[in-house]
């Protein structure tokens, strides 16, 4: 899909060059993630490949075609370019922005209100409310989003996101992760992620390349990557609690049971029923449900002291969970965050209660993955 | 929007209101024979005419040299030419305007010609350098991005820079346009004729009300083009 041949990069006054003869394969349909410490040339290999800059030697081919022989500017509008929030244009409204590419490409106006309007459903943002405000009027995320939506505008297969969630906090950064990869998984696109992060590129890259001082250090799957880093650099690179980095390669919903019965209750639950299912519960509390499913509030012993007969009177509120498709780190995180040794697992569309998820069964996760 | 309009109409109509009855009260009050000359309506409408071309000549003027010059200059091929551009023009702003007019009139001798001259050029200067900083001052990943999304150049100046670059220009050009009306009362030294005359005369023969006509309908002038543009501004920028 994407290769590249021998690439070399010397911007004039520096020592050495900035991209050093790199050759790399990208497959359709592959996420894959460069990642290095700053001044690896991670950047400027993904700039030559939208030809931001021009390679001093070798080649760059996209389905077999030299990007050399294709006009820059068709190149570009064919290939999606994420930047740091800051790319947005702020004059414009977050519709216009999106529509940036189907505008250049002179789609009438019809289509491209309909393109933007998909898109910002894709990203959770609800048109009505957020066509027309200006980028500086929403959150980090939210730009974040719209950032991701622009590049997806004219339908690209090829997609180049330089550090897209990085200006943002842990928290919204693990949720648009997450929120991307779902999106992936409806749309093949082969993705080029420039990261200096190395759980983030666990976490998303189907590949990661290691980048160090131009060259390619290794080319491999995030678990090969964990198990056998080609040498002292990538080792550095990935860090001692490589069982902990392997959290982010599984999902919640990887490891949950959809135990929902055994800890959970309805609105209209009487307290003996709490009190017992109490008594069975591992965790010593039980979540409160809607008629739909979704999470309201939990209950405990402590919340028995309450007067009240039912569990819609007695329960408390509840502020920390995780969706289904969350990895595993992010639930460790959530626990730490709360102080609980447990987090309830929710459906990441409908917000139904499906399960918890403990510290012994992350616990139980580490031991597994060591032991193979 | 409507509010805005209205306020504008508004504003407008005071202002000529106030210039109208000004020049009804002193053309129909006369203190003696030498302002009743002085002030017929003939000659402050030659005088307010003459003042109006000279503006109106030298700020198209400006704004047709200093926009394009401010565009060019902050190519990236000319940047470091634009950087040494705005000192010099910071250096030519500080020249008071009655000694740019003497020293036009040195090389040009007396005449409308002149005072035109000088005052372009005097008013190119916060247009050019206001225009090359609003535009130099949009931040790279903007820009950037632009690009990288397969904008053509003249693109990304049509809809990227200049739009975001607005502000700024407008504000130069505001301040170009109050410089310019205060400078064209100074015409009047090397015969150019404008309100200045009206000043300079009534300064001569000292009657007050002679001076003051000139004074205010010049300040009312520069108030309401100032008010213009600020309205054109808000048009402009809806950020």
């Amino acid at each position: 899909m994407i290769r590249l041949d021998n690439l070399t990069k010397h911007f004039p006054g520096l020592e050495r060059p900035a991209v050093d003869g790199l050759s790399l394969e990208i497959n359709k349909g592959e996420v894959c993630v460069l990642v290095g410490p700053s001044g690896c040339g991670k950047t400027t290999t993904m700039k030559m490949i939208n030809r931001l800059h021009e390679p001093d030697e070798g080649e760059i081919y996209i389905e077999g075609k030299n990007t050399r022989e294709i006009n820059e500017i068709d190149l570009r509008r064919r290939i999606g370019y994420v930047i740091q929030e800051i790319g947005l244009f702020p004059h414009m409204t977050i519709a216009e922005n999106i529509a940036t590419v189907p505008k250049e490409l002179n789609w009438p106006s019809e289509k491209i209100k309909k393109r933007v309007n998909e898109l910002l459903e894709l990203m959770g943002l609800k048109p009505a409310i957020y066509r027309d405000r200006r980028p500086p009027a929403l959150s980090g995320g939210q730009r974040q989003r719209v950032g991701v939506a622009r590049a997806l505008a004219a339908d690209p297969s090829v997609m180049l996101m330089d550090e897209p969630f990085a200006a943002v906090d842990p928290i919204t950064r693990a949720r648009l992760q997450n929120e991307f990869l779902r999106i992936l998984e409806q749309l093949e696109k082969t993705i080029i992620f420039v990261t200096h992060d190395i759980n983030e590129a666990i976490k998303m890259g189907d590949k990661i390349a290691v980048l160090r001082k131009g060259k390619l250090v290794q080319h491999s799957t995030p678990e090969e990557l964990l198990d056998a880093p080609a040498n002292e650099f990538v080792t550095q690179l990935v860090g001692r609690n490589r069982s902990i980095k392997r959290l982010h390669l599984i999902r919640v919903e990887d490891i949950i049971a959809e135990d929902f019965d055994k800890y959970s209750v309805k609105l209209d639950c009487s307290r003996e029923v709490i009190e017992e299912k109490l008594t069975k519960s591992e965790i010593g509390a039980l979540m409160v449900v809607d008629e739909q499913g979704c999470l309201v509030g939990r209950v405990d012993n402590r919340s028995l002291k309450k007067k009240g007969d039912s569990s819609e009177e007695l329960y408390d509120e509840i502020h920390d969970q995780v969706t289904a498709d969350s990895t595993l780190n992010d639930s460790l995180s959530v626990m730490l965050e709360s102080g609980e040794g447990y987090v309830p697992v929710v459906d990441e569309k409908r917000g139904n209660f499906r399960d918890i998820i403990t510290l012994q069964d992350l616990l139980q996760e580490v031991r597994n993955e060591d032991e193979q | 929007m409507n509010n805005n309009f209205l306020k504008f109409i508004l504003i407008t109509f005071i202002l000529f209101l106030l210039g109208a009855l000004l020049v009804f009260y002193v053309v129909e009050n006369p203190t003696d024979s030498m302002v009743e000359r002085t002030l017929s309506p003939d000659n402050i409408w030659r005088t307010l005419r003459e003042h109006l071309i000279i503006v109106g000549v030298t700020m198209a003027g400006a704004l047709a040299v200093g926009i394009p010059g401010g565009i060019l200059l902050s190519r990236p091929r000319f940047y470091y030419l634009g950087k040494v551009f705005e000192n010099i023009v910071n250096i030519g702003q500080t020249v008071p305007s009655l000694a740019i007019l003497a020293i036009f009139y040195t090389i040009l001798g007396l005449g409308f010609n002149t005072a035109v001259f000088a005052i372009w050029l005097y008013s190119i200067l916060p247009i050019l350098r206001n225009t090359f900083a609003g535009i130099t001052s949009i931040s790279d990943e903007i820009i950037e991005s632009a690009k990288g999304m397969g904008m053509k150049n003249w693109r990304i100046l049509s809809r990227i820079e200049l739009p975001l670059a607005a502000p700024i220009i407008v504000a130069g050009i505001r301040t170009a346009v109050v410089i310019n009306v205060g400078t064209a009362t100074l015409a009047t030294f090397i015969g150019a004729g404008g309100l200045g005359d009206l000043i300079v005369t009534g300064l001569s023969i000292r009657r007050d009300m002679i001076i003051v006509t000139g004074a205010a309908l010049s300040a009312l002038l520069a108030i309401l083009l100032s008010f213009w543009i600020e309205q054109l501004k808000s048009y402009l920028v809806k950020w």
